[in-house]
């Protein structure tokens, strides 16, 4: 959780310096959904991302210096250059990609499901969407394909209360997304998504009935997306919010209840943070001296099959 | 029989390979609405030939989603016009994603539905869509009009690591010919002449290919024409193409869908830009009119070029009155 939140924090640096370029998503505020859920998956499970992705490919085990230098757009990035922010792949790691658009990942992860059940291995794909996302049309019929099927897919919306800029009082009719779900007959629960060990109960539990052979379920994360939608461009919220969301940090939550119940001491988190800056400067560092993609492979389709 | 001859490439891939599944609506009990997938569901069970709910967005991701993570699916789609409720997953997902994920994976899918003009099946069951899907980077897209290469192209298609769009005219479904005995294969990106000729080049797409090779049939006495039916429209084989304008110097297209910023068209850019010094009048392209395909069967037949038109239209490049440019 804290690699992600200093991560996020670095390109939001680099951003605003011009170093990192396009369309960034952070994902500051979220962390415990990503690691709650991603804690409870193998390496060989499928993780279905969005366009806010950073922290789903950290939470996957992704090389933190080829994640920047695909957001730098170099040869040597995670999609060699041809991503982006958005497009962060690492099948190796299960992390099958993130998506320009807004629920378009849902049914491709029923499809991963689809797959393990279709081979016939214990896999699980999870979808991570939002609460706009809950209002595509796929979503719904993704839904019912998911019950149907009896696919072992997970279903985790990050209820960060904003699509774009849009409250989510001002976009859903009913803001229990859960009920939606069991409407189609997929089982769900609804979680403080700041909250990493009941995000990461939940995901057990879910994974568990997956890889049994028990069906799709739903989790929806109660969370709060901290920065603008995109880049650096302000958005509106209503007055006192973000200062009210600053007592549900998940990572000031979580470092206080590890320092309280002596798991970890303060110490060793002052450790783990110059660990964690080192290894971001030197992502950094391998990003910036990365070559570009050759221009001419652009025009050659050079990946392309 | 054409129809027929998709099922059996269906089913000798799925025999080959057990990756291999169809999917779609109606295609299992029913064995699809034209019956295309007749006998699968039988044959290979339910697991392999999987009848979905009518909601194109998911099945299209599922297949999609299935695609990169080692199945090889194959859509049915049950009127070409529905894959647009779905075409954020076939162009933004299934054309993309091998792209943008820098080559690391593949999504070895094939997307196969039936269209057609002539059945009085109106506006939103009837259109051609090619000519968006070749403007798609991403997609390959196949157009078979004879049974042996609806077979032979979509065994390949099958075979083919990344999306391929398959386009079926279903006016073309109960038409016989003879076919070998034993496994072919047509590669993509093969054009093949369906006719030899001396005088005038007719690139012709489905169903078109028959009416202009009938409208060569016709001409035969007095105009040599070659019909060159292109199979594969992207990738295109200009070279046969080009080939044949070379001897001919005339080029007409001939589709039965729309003809601006469409298939026909781009063929008559690339062998304007490859191949002008052969071609001694304007090239044309003869296709539907700009409309939605109209209900009445009369209106309907007035919409695409008949061989009555195709005649008139290599006569009128030929006659006297054409412009010359040489």
């Amino acid at each position: 959780m804290l690699l992600i939140r200093r991560f996020e924090e670095k390109v939001k640096k680099l951003y605003n310096g011009g170093r990192v370029v396009g369309a960034i998503h952070l994902y500051i505020g979220q962390e415990a959904v990503a690691v709650g859920v991603c804690q409870a998956l193998k390496k060989q499970d499928y993780v279905f991302s969005t366009h806010r992705g950073h922290g789903h490919a950290i939470a996957k085990g992704c090389d933190l210096g080829r994640m920047m230098a695909e957001l730098m757009g170099r040869e040597t990035g995670l999609s060699r250059g041809h991503g982006g922010s958005m497009h962060l792949f690492d099948p190796s790691r299960g992390l099958m990609g993130g998506n320009g658009i807004v629920g378009g990942g849902i049914p491709l992860a029923l499809g991963a499901a689809f797959s393990a059940q279709y081979r016939g291995t214990d896999q699980v794909a999870v979808a991570f969407f939002s609460d706009g996302a809950a209002n595509q049309g796929v979503f719904a019929e993704s839904l019912n394909l998911a019950a149907l099927f009896k696919l072992p897919v997970i279903f985790v919306c990050e209820n960060n209360r904003y699509a774009a800029t849009t409250p989510v009082k001002l976009s859903c009719a009913r803001e229990a997304i859960a009920e939606r779900a069991e409407a189609y007959g997929v089982p769900a629960a609804t979680v403080d998504g700041n909250e990493v060990a009941a995000v990461h109960e939940v995901a057990v539990n879910a994974v568990r009935r997956a890889r049994g052979g028990d069906g799709p379920f739903y989790i929806e994360c109660k969370t709060y997306r901290v920065e603008p939608h995109c880049g650096i461009i302000p958005d509106d919220r209503e007055k006192g919010e973000r200062e009210a969301w600053r007592t549900k940090d998940p990572v000031a939550i979580f470092r206080t209840r590890l320092t309280a119940e002596k798991v970890i001491t303060p110490a060793a988190i002052e450790v783990m943070e110059k660990e964690i800056a080192g290894r971001l400067e030197k992502a950094v560092e391998f990003a910036e001296q990365s070559p570009w993609p050759d221009p001419k492979s652009a025009r050659h389709k050079s990946c392309l099959v | 029989m054409y129809r027929t001859a998709i099922t059996e490439a269906m089913s000798e891939e799925m025999e080959r390979d057990e990756r291999v599944f169809v999917i779609g609506e109606d295609v299992d009990l029913f064995g699809g609405v034209y019956k295309t997938t007749r006998g699968l569901v039988e044959k290979f069970g339910p697991k392999r030939v999987r009848g979905t709910p009518i909601s194109e967005a998911a099945f299209f991701g599922l297949a999609v989603g299935a695609a990169m993570t080692g199945l090889r699916p194959i859509v049915e789609i049950m009127y070409m016009d529905f894959a647009l409720v779905g075409m954020d997953q076939l162009v933004n997902q299934a054309a993309k994603i091998h792209y943008m994920s820098g080559g690391q994976v593949k999504i070895p899918l094939v997307v196969r539905g039936q269209f057609g003009v002539g059945t009085a099946e109106a506006a939103q069951h009837s259109q051609h869509l090619e000519s968006w899907f070749v403007h798609t980077p991403g997609f390959k897209v196949v157009m078979p009009a004879t049974a042996y290469d609806a077979k032979g192209l979509l065994k390949f298609a099958i075979r083919d690591d990344n999306p391929v769009i398959y386009l079926e005219n279903r006016v073309l479904y109960l038409r016989k010919e003879e076919v070998p005995d034993g496994e072919w294969l047509v590669p993509l990106g093969s054009a093949d002449v369906k006719r030899e000729g001396t005088d005038f080049t007719v690139v012709a797409t489905s169903n078109a290919v028959h009416k202009s090779s009938e409208a060569a049939q016709r001409l035969a006495s007095e105009i040599s024409v070659e019909v060159i039916d292109p199979r594969t429209l992207d990738p295109l084989d200009l070279a046969t193409i080009l080939k044949s304008i070379k001897k001919t110097g005339h080029l007409l297209v001939v589709q039965e869908g729309v003809v601006g910023a469409s298939f026909g068209a781009e063929v008559v850019r690339q062998v304007t830009q490859d191949g002008f010094s052969y071609l001694r009048r304007a090239p044309l392209v003869l296709g539907a009119r700009d409309v939605p395909v109209p209900f009445s069967p009369v209106l309907e037949k007035a919409f695409v070029p008949q061989v009555d038109d195709i005649i008139q239209a290599i006569r009128m490049m030929l006659g006297p009155g054409a412009p010359a440019s040489d």
